[in-house]
């Protein structure tokens, strides 16, 4: 974990910052300007001010009169380099802002590319949490010091100048500016340092309470049901104890270094003055140099703490740049050929000699089978039996690590992006509806007449519920379909794949959350469309007996293999597992009744 | 009360009540703030020395090198004298504030569970996040360095005025006339720059929705291919947050260096007048150069202040959300120790002329009287909307009913302690809700301090054993975020066991199995009717097979129980019953 202000972090951290100053240099060129600016003026501004004192103050006090005209002279200068100054600090803020606010959109853009572009397989190795801090929390703190960044630039040439300008006036005094200044700069150093690690613990123990919250609140029903509350306050308490505990431990490091940084410069000007004094004696200097180094302390003292800020979130930055760039870099993205798949018709499925595994676990071995166009076969099996992971192959959400999907005999591996979207549509087992209308949830941005919606949507069964609706298909779902029941936010998603025509239909127990009176009707309204022109094959997965009789064929699945496959009389007569699944609630009725009578029979 | 409203509260008002349940704050403050104001006085060392070396060191021909280098060393131990009350105060604030905002988290944390069903989900999931997250950072960011901010600025400007005034109250007079405009104009600039923050966090907050909605809708996106569509909302989201992130900056740097423009006119004033001033004999070369340090006093106090003032209004902000939490009464609450600790053991449930409406809305029960005798099995039936799952939620007590009662054993379920009630009426809702953790440590939850031979039992004697066995690492396989490694109905499996480890003398299932394949629920329904012997079993459930098992069919219609009884009598008569069951069988068997 770099959370150290180390050499090799310290080298990675400028190559970060060299990324962003290549790929915005006019922007980082304006900034530093700016801020070369505001570092030179700070310096004039101090030499204005001893100025000033020599020049004005000094001979009205000694003399009783000064001329107007160095009088006005005076004021010009201190108004003038401040101007300039405020002028360079409004133009470095702002410059910086930008190429900081552009950065993290690169980034952001980037990542969240990536995310459309990899594979489902690689969404499934990396939690929803992690993928949403890379492209907020990580693309910030990659570019979090380009903030300070132009200022510390202008506080080394403002050093220079300081350097330079002390030197000059008298070499004794700038003495006692080369002690301070570096001390100031290393005590901020020490400061990084120590802060650094701390202050990451801290914002990690943040990350990890807000992670308890968010479940422990997502799970809220199943706290109150077990009547858990007092374990969960626990497990929340004891991390907010060490989240407090950290905050005390920054606060401790913070409490300490604050209030040295802010009196090491202050000593300095105490120094400052009293060998001023003995220059003053031995004729060196006057009164008015002596101002103007005191003056020229006080001023920056604030600023080469920039120093530190940057070095300070160069750690953090590296982590985050680290974290964006695996994104960025992640490989097995989809490969795509350049096949096209036919139109119109009803497609052939086959699916050939099949594997699939999460990892080293396999979950399908071996799958052979074939669909004729037009034709309704079931997916039947046991729970968890591999029966969703194989319609995802269908639709290429992953590939499979054996063997073949080919739909009109072309591998689904070699069709053109956006073709197998074309052609094959399926209706996932849990519905995800986006934060859009009615409307913008069927048609996702496709150019589709209002008249073929409500078309889908009667097809669906949702034009009921979807014209009650206050305004209709304008009606926005809210987040994640919040606002619609289990089974009508079910219709929306089947809406969605009808409304495409699509030439292969695979639905993965679509209608689980729809009352089997309308469940039925879908069933209904899809056999006429099987009739028409717009007929689809298709490929269902479900445990209803009403949809598995839909199906010319079944294929019934156990353990990621096919157990066997034929009709649905075929294979109640001849396969024990199938019979037993889908007769399950028959069979519980007749022994039943077998027992009470048995029962009866025993009183 | 439903949703999160608490009481309207002045600021100031915000601020004592919230300090009022954070008792470790006040502890030791007024030290804390003591050590503040010597620390504050620190600032005008620098000055009171310059002046001192220029009137008294320098006044004759040659400096008074030694009367210097006291004024040097007395400063000086001065400096280090107030760094010290600065470190001190520090660590005393950080100790405080987080102690106290620690307190407040878990508070507000365990508030929000003892909160009803109703209010919670009257608020989305992540505002609730952030009442113990966000909105405490947020407090506490402006304790510690804001709040402090405004002690030290406001500190620094009457210290500074005050020393001001001493050498020479015409500069002064109009050195405060310079700043005046600039702080009377300030607020207006913080209002601008609160309006572009909250611009900024409203831009970021569609930002991060449309990046999870493109993270969590990655199977969607994918079937449908609609990635260049959402490629275009995500790049449209994050570039309007980058405008209004430079729209903002644009306003922080061009408000930030006016105090510099402002000191410096201040600067050339006090230059002017004092000369004159000087010439007239009525200040001394010291007192002006004094002067124009102690001007440098002023320019980080306001320089700061539009940021100190916004970030002052977040705090109070957050701390009204935070209190309107706290101050959102637990409508279902327990009665804790004053209530009734029921005895285990079989269990008798009597819904007495029940209604309920939502708050604002229609009833959606009416007059429900119902008696669930113990060692039962109960089926609830109806189309959706009929009202069983609002009869589930008053069963288990996650509602009260707007009229009449539910008892159980004869005591009402509100004079019933949550601890006791929780244990012996257990719901099992549709969507099993998983823990990141393991399959054991998920089933764990129903009972903390089963061992993994039970939990290992239990699953043997649910018929899961075998499905366990095939996963990659049975009971220690991980379930992944809110279960999502495994399927709709395998979490549903994980959830019933959970359930059943529990071991409540009621269970009630509401569509608990309706993602698991036939046989497993009809395995499951028989094991937890074999070990239920002796425990009162009620299922919700638009699989019918439930009903003809059960000892009595509750058929619920437009919020009304319309029939009961056994399934062989109900779907012998015409009705709502056998209209349902001829439509399920239709779709089971045909």
């Amino acid at each position: 974990m770099a959370s150290k202000v180390t050499s090799a972090v310290m080298r990675k951290g400028l190559r970060v910052l060299g990324v962003a100053i290549r790929a915005e240099k006019v922007v980082f060129a304006a900034a530093v300007l700016f801020s070369s600016v505001y570092g030179g003026m700070t310096v004039a501004s101090a030499w204005a001010m001893g100025w000033a004192a020599e020049n004005v103050v000094r001979p009205a006090f000694g003399a009783g009169d000064v001329t107007t005209g160095v009088i006005a002279l005076g004021t010009a200068l201190i108004l003038g380099t401040a101007v300039l100054k405020a002028l360079g600090v409004a133009g470095r803020r702002y410059f910086a802002g930008v190429m900081q606010y552009r950065m993290q959109a690169r980034s952001r853009r980037g990542v969240t590319r990536q995310y459309l572009k990899l594979p489902l397989a690689w969404h499934h190795r990396h939690p929803t949490g992690q993928l949403l801090s890379n492209a907020n929390a990580d693309a910030e703190a990659a570019w979090a010091p380009l903030a300070p960044l132009p200022m510390a630039v202008g506080v080394i040439v403002m050093l220079v100048t300081a350097a330079v300008a002390m030197v000059i006036t008298d070499p004794v005094l700038a003495l006692v500016g080369f002690l301070i200044f570096p001390a100031i700069a290393l005590l901020n150093l020490v400061y990084q340092r120590r802060l650094s690690p701390l202050a990451t613990r801290a914002q990690q123990l943040r990350a990890d309470v807000s992670e308890i919250a968010h479940e422990s609140f997502d799970g809220a029903l199943v706290v109150k049901t077990l009547g858990r509350e007092d374990q969960e306050t626990a497990r929340f308490r004891a991390k907010a104890s060490e989240l407090r505990d950290a905050n005390i431990a920054v606060g401790r490091v913070r409490g300490l270094f604050d209030p040295l940084l802010e009196a090491l410069p202050t000593l300095g000007v105490l120094a400052v003055l009293l060998v001023g004094a003995v220059r003053l004696e031995s004729g060196a200097i006057t009164a008015g140099t002596l101002v103007q180094v005191a003056y020229l302390f006080t001023l920056l003292a604030f600023p080469i703490r920039a120093l530190g800020w940057v070095l300070a979130e160069l750690p953090r930055a590296v982590v985050g740049y680290e974290r964006v760039e695996a994104v960025l870099s992640a490989t097995g993205s989809m490969e795509y050929g350049d096949a096209a798949l036919a139109s119109g018709s009803p497609a052939r499925l086959e699916v050939r000699e099949l594997s699939y595994a999460y990892g080293d676990f396999r979950v399908l071995h071996d799958v052979s089978f074939e669909v004729e166009p037009g034709r309704t076969v079931a997916l039947v099996g046991p729970t968890g039996s591999g029966k969703s992971t194989l319609v995802q192959t269908f639709v290429r959400l992953v590939d499979p690590v054996e063997g073949a999907v080919l739909v009109d005999g072309t591998d689904l591996r070699e069709v053109a992006r956006g073709g197998v979207s074309d052609a094959v549509s399926l209706v996932p087992q849990q519905t995800f509806l986006f934060d859009d209308t009615v409307r913008g949830n069927v048609t996702l941005g496709l150019p589709i007449s209002d008249q073929e919606v409500w078309e889908a949507l009667r097809l669906a069964q949702a034009d009921g519920f979807v014209s009650a609706l206050a305004s209709g298909l304008d009606t926005m779902v809210g987040e994640r379909g919040t606002t619609l029941s289990g089974g009508q936010r079910q219709r929306l998603a089947l809406a969605r794949a009808l409304v495409r025509g699509p030439r292969l239909l695979v639905l993965d127990d679509a209608t689980s959350s729809v009352d089997p009176q309308v469940e039925a009707k879908i069933l209904s309204g899809l056999r006429d469309a099987a009739a028409t022109s717009a007929a689809s094959t298709v490929v269902v997965v479900a445990y209803r007996m009403a949809t598995i009789a839909l199906a010319d064929e079944v294929v019934y699945l156990e353990h990621g293999r096919i157990v066997d496959r034929g009709t649905h009389d075929d294979l109640l007569v001849r396969c024990e597992g199938y019979r037993n699944l889908v007769t399950a609630y028959e069979r519980e009725e007749a022994e039943r009744e077998a027992l009470e009578s048995d029962e009866e029979i025993n009183a | 009360m439903t949703s999160l409203q608490g009481v309207e509260r002045s600021a100031l008002a915000t601020v004592r009540r919230g300090l009022s349940l954070t008792p470790e704050f006040r502890n030791g403050l007024a030290g804390t703030f003591a050590l503040a104001v010597l620390a504050t006085v620190g600032k005008v060392i620098v000055p009171i020395a310059v002046q001192q070396t220029i009137d008294h060191g320098l006044r004759g021909p040659v400096p008074d090198v030694p009367f210097i280098r006291t004024v040097v060393v007395v400063c000086a131990a001065a400096v280090i004298l107030t760094a010290l009350c600065g470190y001190l105060m520090n660590v005393r604030l950080y100790r405080a504030t987080e102690a106290s905002l620690a307190t407040l988290r878990v508070r507000g944390f365990r508030h929000v569970h003892d909160l009803s069903v109703l209010t919670q989900n009257s608020e989305r999931r992540g505002a609730l996040v952030s009442r113990v997250t966000g909105d405490v950072d947020q407090i506490s960011a402006f304790m510690q360095w804001g709040g402090l901010m405004i002690i030290v600025a406001v500190g620094q400007l009457l210290v500074a005025s005050v020393v001001m005034f001493f050498l020479s109250w015409q500069l002064a007079l109009l050195v405060w006339a310079c700043f005046l405009p600039l702080m009377i104009a300030l607020p207006r600039f913080q209002r601008w720059l609160s309006a572009a923050y909250t611009r900024v966090r409203e831009r970021t907050g569609d930002m991060l929705a449309a990046v999870s909605e493109s993270v969590v809708g990655a199977a969607v996106i994918r079937a449908y291919g609609s990635e260049s569509r959402t490629a275009e909302r995500l790049d449209t989201a994050i570039d309007a947050n980058k405008s209004a992130q430079a729209r903002t900056q644009l306003i922080v740097a061009t408000v930030f260096p006016l105090t510099e423009i402002v000191a410096a006119i201040a600067l050339a004033a006090v230059v002017l007048l004092g000369v004159r001033l000087g010439v007239g004999g009525d200040i001394s070369q010291g007192d002006l150069i004094a002067f124009l340090f102690l001007i440098t006093l002023f320019v980080s106090p306001l320089q700061i202040a539009t940021e100190v003032l916004n970030e002052a209004q977040n705090a109070i902000a957050g701390w009204r959300r935070v209190l309107g939490v706290l101050d959102t009464p637990p409508d279902v609450a327990d009665p804790g120790a004053d209530g009734v600790e029921l005895p285990r053991g079989p269990i008798t449930v009597s819904f007495e002329d029940v209604g309920f409406a939502y708050p604002g809305g229609a009833p959606v029960l009416h007059g429900v009287s119902a008696e669930i005798p113990p060692r039962s099995r109960i089926a609830v039936v109806g189309e959706t909307g009929s009202g069983k799952t609002t009869f589930a939620k008053l069963l288990t007590r996650l509602m009260d009913p707007v009229s009449g009662r539910v008892t159980v054993d004869g005591y009402d379920l509100r004079e019933v302690r949550f601890s006791s009630l929780r244990e012996r009426i257990v719901m099992v809702p549709q969507d099993g809700f998983l823990f990141d953790g393991t399959l054991a440590e998920n089933v764990r939850f129903g009972r903390p301090e089963a061992t993994d031979a039970e939990i290992a039992l239990a699953m043997t004697e649910l018929g899961l054993a075998d499905w366990v066995e095939g996963l990659p690492a049975g009971l220690d396989t991980p379930v992944g975020q809110r279960g999502e490694s495994l399927s709709a109905g395998e979490r549903q499996l994980v959830a019933l066991a959970r359930a059943y480890l529990a071991d409540p003398d009621l269970l009630l299932l509401d569509e608990a199995t309706s993602a698991v394949d036939p046989a497993t629920e009809v395995r499951l329904a028989r094991a937890l009717e074999g070990v239920t012997r002796g425990r009162t079993a009620v299922s919700i459930a638009h699989r019918l097979s439930t009903a003809e098992a059960a000892d009595e069919v509750l058929v619920f219609d437009r919020g009304r129980i319309v029939q009961r009884g056994p399934h062989a009598e109900l779907v012998a008569e015409p009705g709502v019953y056998a209209d349902l069951h001829a439509s399920w069988v239709s779709a089971a068997r045909s």
